[in-house]
């Protein structure tokens, strides 16, 4: 099926619960297994919660969430206007954080790659980060 | 974040509830710090058979507490996680320094 859905809402951590609910709601159009929905809300829940502790650090910005289906694969793309990434590479690899005084564990784009077919990421140093990830559902009727 | 506990001796009994995500990290680290600050707890069974939903912000708050009873000499176990939670606690070592409990789920 192809659909989409836009939504923009404020950097702040109540709205990680929102997003990933958005987003498990969208999914349930595309019938997906319990096992798929919730690798879809983790990893939602991944790039949001980067985009509003690392992209802005403050509560004021607006975080984009872009749902699209085609068939049995959906793409969610997050995006921020935030500080954005200078190095990319170190920014995904595992247990690199930025804020490790804040037990943040470094494991966000680790836990996205683990739990969808396909993780992007484009970044531009003051102006903003893109993460669009791809996960098609396996389940034939 | 709820968290129902008992002490007995040397050992913490808790059992959370709630999803531990960014937003309920503080909250949770904050109870449980609070537990932990009882400087004869030295070992902590958490159980998160009522967690609903953790990201990777889990994995800092586990390991935070960890942090806190390894520097007393203890020890902490992790009993109950979901599947997907078994999955980033599997990939971020969380169980190579805590023991998983028998009557986790095993999938």
């Amino acid at each position: 099926m192809k659909n989409e859905l836009r939504t923009s809402f404020l950097s702040i951590t109540q709205n990680e619960a929102l997003a990933r609910g958005i987003a498990a709601s969208f999914c349930m159009l595309l019938d997906p297994t319990v096992e798929e929905l919730s690798d879809v809300r983790t990893s939602v829940s991944e790039a949001v919660t980067n985009a509003i502790i690392h992209g802005y650090g403050r509560p004021d910005g607006i975080v984009d969430m872009v749902l699209t289906s085609d068939g049995d694969e959906l793409t969610v793309e997050v995006s921020d206007a935030g500080m954005g990434i200078e190095d990319i590479e170190l920014a995904r690899q595992p247990f690199y954080t930025s804020k490790p005084e804040a037990e943040r564990s470094g494991m966000g784009f680790a836990v996205m790659e683990a739990f969808m077919d396909s993780v992007e990421v484009s970044s531009a140093v003051g102006r903003g980060t893109t993460v669009i990830m791809k996960k098609r559902f396996s389940r034939d009727e | 974040m709820k968290i129902a506990w008992k002490k007995s001796g040397h050992t913490l009994y808790a059992a959370l509830t709630g999803e531990l995500d960014q937003h309920c990290a503080d909250d949770a680290r904050d109870k449980l710090n609070a537990l932990l600050a009882d400087e004869k707890i030295t070992r902590a069974e958490l159980d998160m058979g009522g967690v609903t939903f953790m990201d990777s912000s889990g994995i800092g708050v586990l390991l935070g507490r960890y942090k806190v009873l390894a520097a007393r000499g203890g020890s902490m176990d992790v009993k109950n996680a979901s599947r997907s939670m078994e999955r980033i606690l599997r990939m971020a070592g969380v169980y190579k320094l805590c023991t998983k409990e028998v009557g986790s789920n095993e999938k």
